[in-house]
């Protein structure tokens, strides 16, 4: 057994009883869930279960309405999104959101952002630690296209991009940020059995890389495929978490969620 | 076109011919077209500024600002406060420069702070209302103290000198006379290349690269780490130094400022410059400032045409110019929203996008039960 | 004479001009969540349409009724007002619809130049002076003076509010405005026309800004091609004040505005010991706006329009 403060060194990202209301309609009730530094923990749910609305709550985009969200034990909840991401905590969107006009290469440039400091001083004069900083910043961005496979795409209009690379894109653009906590909202979402394997496959490339993975899914199998542990969902309260057998074996998610599947 | 690509091929050959032409320009108008017409120049030099200025809140951040003349103002006011006889203040201009260029970037950040976190179009609204209050005060300061001396303007502003070479006059060189008007084009067109520089320095830079995010999608920005808010914030104050700088070159160069200088037509004027010009693209907006500069001038000769048409001069060629530009905002946002001289990646993002949008909004709009 | 009622009436004459223009702002922002820039101006055009008619109507018939002489003003102006709300939203706005939000924003400013520089080729750079015909009688009440023309702006205004309300609220016209407002595609999916949706709402403002353009040209005695620019400015302020996008907001922000604005000119003097005068007037508008948008920027009335998107 663990002593306390071993438990705690276990956790990554703490959510401790977060509730979050719309003015009387209480999306997520009491949730907590712990995810441990170097798993692929999901999420799952039925639609409307009140995913997004968790996520949105963890990354700063929505205020939690009680509750805690604490990331490496320094709280993160009500705290504005680029200070979430400072923190070690970065995303996707479930409707994929790069900078369209931008270059493949110059999305995942901006993700190194908050990680590399020239001003305006900096751009204009452009000294030597100005010029290495720009020049680190493009080696690691064609890094973290050649890890996601669109080393050859690098000078493309994001918005003219396939929806898989979109996809892998906008992951190379969170990875940039240098996460502890990656999470992925519905990454595979609009994808064919195969390109959702091969994703399936990156995850665990990712994990095996060091980086803690959150998914967020809607494909079952997937998240049953890959995550080494998974949280249920249903109604803004969570129903179940555990290893994902013993999750799917669970009378209240089967009744919730895989028993509609199911039917 | 030949010559086009030969010069493409060696940009260093290209370089230097700019370079004799800018040198000898005022010449070869002053010679063609007449003294006056040097003077035109200065002024689109001055509105190169401007321009390169809004571009960075509007081209590269994508924050409409529609009261940018009032930093302008503020630094034409300042250069007059400190050096003119309002306040028996004369300092040299080196020194007076710089200050109008922060002043000017203190209130964009005063300005900016409150509505930067808000939707765009509020920044729109607000920086309009700021640019009236700032002729408001201008031409109400002259009582009970007298600040801007009103309506009537400052004169007697000191004229930019290096020791005892004072810029408004005459000088000779090797026995040409060298007028006021040709030094202060050398001047202007220093600080131009120095604006320039500093544009594009900026735009190819990690602030840049934020900018051009947060022009995007402002909550995938703010996903990767970028305060928003900061960043807007900065976009805004350069924006605003520029102006400053530019008011302060303006006051010294015309030695008289009123509150008409600054009045929200010349915003929409330099606003129409970038958007003509090619929002974001640097060699747009110089092409949007010169043009917007100079056709004005040229439509004074649409007098002389209405009196030898039809004997008279019906309409003022003064008061066709801002409907001129009122047509091209909307012309060219209706029909060539990348400007003139757009950048190739603008050109092709904006084309490639039409097809999508019109299938969408038909698809969506025309649904009806 | 009591200042501060005196004031206060001022006020709330000025302020209810407000808000019929104000109400046009902010259904178009409720419904597009865009600022229509060249709503000014159409009230300038309402307000020069009726006096030319006007003009016009003197000439031909002097011996008319001045009531119904401005009636008659009223009468074209609010068509053409609408005509032009149409043209303006087929034009600046139905096209842009997809562009980036910057785009329609510029057309917008392009067009109220235009109208602008217009309305000043056609009827020059002067003033012009409302003609006297309506009734100049005036009232006393609480110690202060209210003319007929006062009353007669206000209840007018009221009765226009009331009028908009009822159509918002119990129609099948305002049932769908307010739907479009919510979702624009979910509005079509459930079989609302959004295009003469939004078309109607722009109609509907523009009548609006035209009566609104008459009274406060008949309240100053003025008009001029310029008084559009202030009028809009400070009708968008109110109607951010109150809420944008909320009908009630608009109509309480555009009276408070007027108030604040009537007491603040009556007592700036002495508020800065003489320092700023009441030529300051104007500033009070812009004062509220960005004070609004800093402590409560959705409004009285409004919902949560500080949007992160």
């Amino acid at each position: 057994m663990f002593t306390m403060r071993e438990a705690e060194a276990m956790t990554l990202l703490d959510v401790e009883r977060v509730g979050k209301r719309f003015g009387g309609l209480a999306a997520l009730d009491d949730v907590s869930l712990s995810v441990r530094p170097g798993e692929i923990y999901g999420l799952i749910g039925p639609n409307g279960a009140g995913k997004t609305t968790l996520f949105n709550c963890m990354t700063g985009l929505y205020r939690v309405s009680e509750g805690t969200v604490r990331l490496d034990g320094r709280v993160v909840h009500n705290r504005p999104p680029h200070e979430v991401v400072r923190q070690g905590f970065a995303r996707t969107f479930q409707n994929i959101r790069l900078f369209p006009n931008m270059t493949a290469l110059e999305n995942v440039m901006v993700g190194r952002h908050v990680r590399t400091r020239a001003g305006v001083l900096g751009a204009v004069l452009r000294g030597a630690r100005t010029r290495d900083e720009e020049a680190a910043i493009r080696a690691r961005a064609h890094e973290l296209l050649q890890f996601v496979g669109l080393e050859r795409k690098a000078r493309v209009l994001a918005g003219h991009l396939a929806y898989g690379e979109q996809r892998r894109l906008e992951i190379a653009r969170a990875l940039a940020t240098e996460p502890k906590l990656l999470a992925l909202d519905e990454p595979v979402a609009g994808m064919n059995p195969s390109e959702r394997r091969q994703m399936a496959e990156f995850f665990l490339k990712l994990r095996d890389s060091g980086v803690t993975l959150l998914l967020i899914e809607h494909d079952v199998k997937l998240v049953m495929g890959v995550c080494d542990r998974v949280a249920v969902l249903d109604y803004g309260k969570k129903i179940a978490e555990g290893a994902p057998d013993a999750v799917q074996r669970d009378p209240a998610v089967i009744a919730a969620y895989l028993g509609v599947g199911a039917a | 076109m030949r010559i086009v690509d030969f010069l493409r091929a060696r940009p260093r050959l290209a370089l230097l011919l700019l370079a004799i032409l800018l040198a000898v320009l005022p010449f070869l108008v002053g010679a063609g077209l007449g003294k006056s017409w040097v003077r035109v120049l200065d002024f689109a030099l001055l509105y190169v500024m401007l321009a390169l200025g809004l571009n960075i809140v509007v081209g590269y951040a994508g924050l409409l600002d529609l009261g940018y003349v009032a930093f302008y103002a503020l630094g034409a006011y300042l250069y007059a406060w400190l050096a003119s006889p309002h306040f028996g203040l004369h300092l040299p201009f080196w020194a007076v420069l710089p200050l109008g260029a922060l002043l000017a970037g203190v209130f964009g950040v005063l300005l900016g702070a409150p509505t930067l976190r808000l939707r765009g179009d509020y920044l729109a609204i607000v920086t309009l209302g700021f640019g009236e209050i700032i002729r408001i005060f201008m031409n109400n300061l002259d009582a009970p103290i007298n600040i801007t001396n009103g309506p009537q303007g400052m004169n007697l502003i000191d004229p930019i000198a290096f020791g005892g070479f004072a810029l408004s006059k005459t000088h000779k060189f090797f026995g040409i006379g060298v007028s006021n008007a040709h030094l202060y084009y050398y001047l202007f067109l220093a600080f131009v290349l120095a604006l320039i520089f500093v544009a594009m320095r900026l735009q190819d830079s990690r602030i840049g690269r934020a900018w051009a995010a947060i022009r995007e999608d402002e909550v995938a920005a703010s996903a990767m780490g970028i305060d928003t808010r900061n960043v807007k914030l900065l976009a805004f104050a350069m924006g605003a130094t520029f102006g400053g700088l530019a008011g302060g070159l303006f006051s010294a160069f015309q030695g008289f400022i009123s509150p008409e200088s600054f009045g929200l037509m010349e915003s929409i004027m330099i606003l129409c410059m970038i958007v003509l010009g090619g929002m974001g693209h640097i060699p747009g907006v110089i092409l949007g400032a010169v043009l917007l500069t100079v056709l004005p001038e040229a439509l004074r000769y649409v007098g002389d045409w209405q009196r030898a048409l039809i004997g008279r001069v019906a309409v003022d060629p003064a008061d066709l110019r801002m409907l001129l530009f009122g047509c091209a905002l909307i012309l060219m946002m209706l029909f060539r929203p990348e400007g003139l001289w757009p950048s190739r990646q603008r050109k092709r993002e904006l084309h490639a996008a039409d097809e999508v949008a019109e299938q969408e909004s038909a698809s969506v709009y025309d649904a009806r039960g | 004479m009591d200042i501060f009622v005196q004031q206060l009436i001022n006020g709330l004459v000025l302020g209810s001009i407000y808000a019929l223009v104000a109400l046009g702002y902010t259904m178009v922002y409720g419904i597009l969540e865009l600022i229509n820039f060249a709503h000014g101006e159409v009230t300038m055009i309402g307000a020069m349409v009726a006096l030319a008619v006007i003009g016009a109507l003197m000439g031909v018939a002097p011996d008319l009724p001045g009531i119904v002489i401005v009636l008659g003003g009223v009468l074209v102006a609010v068509p053409v007002c609408m005509l032009l709300g149409f043209g303006i939203e087929r034009l600046a706005y139905r096209p842009l619809r997809n562009a980036p939000r910057l785009a329609p924003l510029i057309t917008a400013i392009g067009l109220s130049i235009v109208l602008q520089n217009v309305a000043m080729l056609i009827w020059g750079r002067q003033y012009i002076a409302f003609p006297p015909l309506l009734p100049q009688g005036s009232h006393e009440v609480l110690g202060a003076h209210i003319s007929t023309l006062q009353l007669f702006i206000v209840a007018l205004s009221v009765l226009v509010m009331l009028g908009l309300w009822f159509v918002v609220q119990k129609t099948r016209l305002g049932r769908a405005m307010r739907a479009t407002a919510q979702s624009r595609e979910v509005a079509a999916l459930m079989g609302v026309n959004v295009n003469s949706v939004i078309a109607t709402t722009f109609v509907i403002g523009s009548a609006l800004a035209a009566l609104a353009g008459v009274m406060v040209s008949a309240y100053y005695g003025l008009a001029h091609y310029y008084m559009g620019f202030l009028l809009g400015l400070k009708a968008f302020s109110a109607a951010v004040l109150g809420g944008i996008g909320n009908i009630a907001g608009a109509m309480l922000g555009g009276l408070l505005l007027g108030v604040i604005e009537a007491l603040g000119a009556g007592y700036i003097g002495d508020l800065t010991g003489g320092f700023l005068g009441s030529n300051y007037q104007d500033v009070f508008a812009f004062f509220i706006l960005i004070l609004v948008l800093v402590f409560r920027p959705s409004g009285l009335l409004g919902e949560r329009v500080a949007s992160r998107a």
